[in-house]
């Protein structure tokens, strides 16, 4: 029996998740894990954008910092529960994905690039300067989520990072799964297509505006969960969330791993959130390291890290 | 009034800033298809090589001049191991690379000179000229004088010599330009190369008014690409007007309305110039072949 893609990447995905834990030496192990679960969270949610529809926005880190910034106001000032301000936080994101997106969709390569980097900037300066509400650059406390202290009620006691490692973990495949079959669905295959040929697409009847902003929309829900569980782990968050560097992080790690691949995705935020981890050692250099990884990968693998490897294998064994 | 003609003053030198970063995106935009992010490093290793170059006991006017050779070498540099392998990859890996490479200029330029905020003495002394109420630096007129001879320059350059032509030749068909035994390669180096010096000159021009450190790049990229959008891309004159247009709209909001929101404004004006005209103001319209 030959298992489908789908259930193999889901299987992957949670074999690792749960096998690592046995290797790691220290609790500090549990924290990069769950560091990157959340970032390949967000990373899911790009290869929909990227790899499905192929559009691109150097934007999202905007819509993690409306999930984070959620978590961190609606407690306070509405006082919502934090994991009904991480809901709150995605519908949210997921309407003004909406609003915006419908009139930058429109434009497309390097446009779409700068105005949605511009949405993302501006998401991130508003942050930063309304400081009596958010804190300012300084940053603010987040509550927290308590789901812990339920879980140790009924005998499941786990550290604080043992828990954000399981719990990102677990939000992590349900958003891959979420992703993979939307792949597979009507939906899927109409950005498939647009990606292919936009002109192609509407000619056999898909709404192409419509897809891209589901497309859109879909991404930032969950670059704001994303941002949302951010913030509840480090029970602190600032406006570097939403800043331009985080988003040009997630569209490099998508596209390093594979933009076409959502494993592929969450193997390049695997190695990006590890990369600065191995390198403090070598602090200064960091930069100059994350700058020849992204020349080297786009130059010479451009469908990614995974698909091209995965290909050379392919392409021995036949 | 002088409050007015003092903001108009200041937005003109930024935007002759800007606008000279827009002429450098416009050049290699239209040899190559490529924004290159990596702009605004260019402008960094301008002010910040001829920082050094001073400080180790060179005359300014010959520290300038290296720094725009060197950099000059580093876009040439860019182009034949960044640009080149990656011909005809999509956009999104083309964006990766030149963020790839920007970051990588500033990591190299943190390790080789360091952190630190750097100036060099203007080239006409600090005493402020007054202009009706208003003030101006000496040196807000060499940049702008340098912005317009630029311009100037590339305009000869584009219509008056055979190798300008090329360019313009390649920029509109790469296929049809190699037919008529336009060699493109030296044409996508040398747009580097100009491109590069262009930021490099800027850079030059401009630390001593605002000083440069290893990170003013990015923000400087960015403006300057919104500048040459809103110009319209690939236009050279539209990079001129857009550029300054932008530093005079930034000065009006920040004297204005906020100083904290004058980037903010930059970027609502680019998203309703796009969505008004998405050509840019003195783009054409194109249409995609199926």
């Amino acid at each position: 029996m030959r298992l489908s893609s789908k259930a193999t990447t889901l299987l992957i995905l949670a074999a690792v998740i749960a096998i690592a834990p046995v290797f790691f030496p220290s609790s500090y192990y549990f924290r990069v894990g769950s560091l990157i679960f959340v970032n390949g969270l967000a990373v899911t949610g790009l290869v929909i954008l990227i790899g499905y529809a192929g559009q691109i926005s150097l934007g999202h880190a905007g819509f993690a910092g409306i999930g984070a910034y959620a978590c961190a106001l609606a407690p306070v000032h509405l006082g919502l529960h934090p994991a009904l301000a991480a809901v709150l936080g995605a519908l949210l994101s997921a309407a003004i994905a909406y609003l915006v997106g419908r009139p930058i969709l429109r434009l497309k390569g390097y446009y779409l690039a700068v105005t949605s980097l511009g949405f993302g900037i501006l998401v991130s300066m508003v942050l930063s300067n309304e400081a009596q509400l958010t804190g300012g650059p300084d940053g603010m406390a987040v509550p927290e989520l308590g789901l812990r202290a339920v879980l140790k009620a009924i005998g499941i006691d786990l550290s604080n990072t043992e828990f954000w490692y399981a719990f990102s973990g677990l939000v992590l495949v349900l958003g891959a799964w979420l992703a993979l079959n939307l792949y597979h669905s009507p939906t899927g295959r109409a950005l498939r297509a647009l990606h292919g040929s936009e002109v192609a697409a509407r000619t056999v009847g898909v709404d192409v505006a419509h897809y891209k902003l589901v497309a859109f929309v879909l991404s930032a829900i969950y670059a704001s969960v994303s941002g949302s569980l951010l913030a509840l782990q480090n029970k602190f968050i600032t406006p570097d969330v939403a800043g331009f560097m985080h988003s040009i992080e997630m569209v490099t790690m998508t596209v390093l791993g594979g933009a076409g691949s959502v494993l592929g995705a969450i193997l390049g935020a695997a190695i990006l959130t590890t990369l600065p981890q191995v390198l403090t050692i070598f602090q200064e250099y960091e930069q100059l390291m994350l700058g020849l990884v992204m020349m080297l990968v786009m130059i010479f693998m451009r469908e990614g890290l995974l698909p091209s490897i995965t290909r050379r294998i392919r392409g021995r064994a036949e | 009034m002088p409050e007015l003609l003092q903001f108009l003053l200041s937005g003109i030198t930024v935007g002759a800033v800007y606008a000279l970063v827009a002429l450098g995106f416009t050049i290699i935009y239209n040899a190559s298809d490529v924004v290159n992010f990596a702009q605004g490093e260019f402008v960094m290793l301008g002010g910040m090589i001829t920082f050094f170059a001073h400080a180790a006991g060179l005359p300014l006017p010959l520290a300038a001049l290296i720094a725009i050779i060197v950099t000059a070498a580093i876009g040439v540099a860019l182009n034949k191991l960044a640009i080149e392998p990656a011909r005809g990859a999509p956009v999104v890996s083309l964006i990766i690379i030149t963020i790839g490479a920007s970051i990588f200029i500033r990591g190299a330029t943190q390790l080789v000179f360091d952190k630190q905020l750097h100036r060099f003495p203007a080239f006409s002394g600090d005493q402020p000229i007054l202009i009706g109420g208003a003030t101006i630096l000496p040196q807000s007129l060499w940049v702008i004088a340098g912005a317009l001879a630029v311009f100037v320059c590339l305009w000869l350059f584009f219509t008056r010599t055979l190798i300008g032509r090329a360019v313009l030749a390649t920029a509109n068909n790469r296929v049809a330009a190699q037919l008529v035994g336009i060699n493109t390669k030296y044409v996508m180096t040398l747009s580097f190369a100009m491109s590069a010096a262009i930021g490099a000159l800027a850079g030059v021009l401009v630390t001593p008014i605002t000083l440069t450190s290893y990170d003013v790049g990015l923000a400087l990229a960015l403006k300057g690409f919104a500048a040459a959008m809103l110009g319209g891309m690939g236009n050279p004159k539209g990079a001129l007007v857009g550029g300054l247009l932008l530093g005079v709209l930034e000065a009006m909001t920040a004297g204005y309305i906020s100083s904290q929101y004058k980037d903010a404004a930059a970027f609502v004006v680019i998203l309703a110039v796009l969505f008004a005209m998405p050509q840019g103001l003195f783009g054409r319209k194109s249409t995609d072949r199926v």
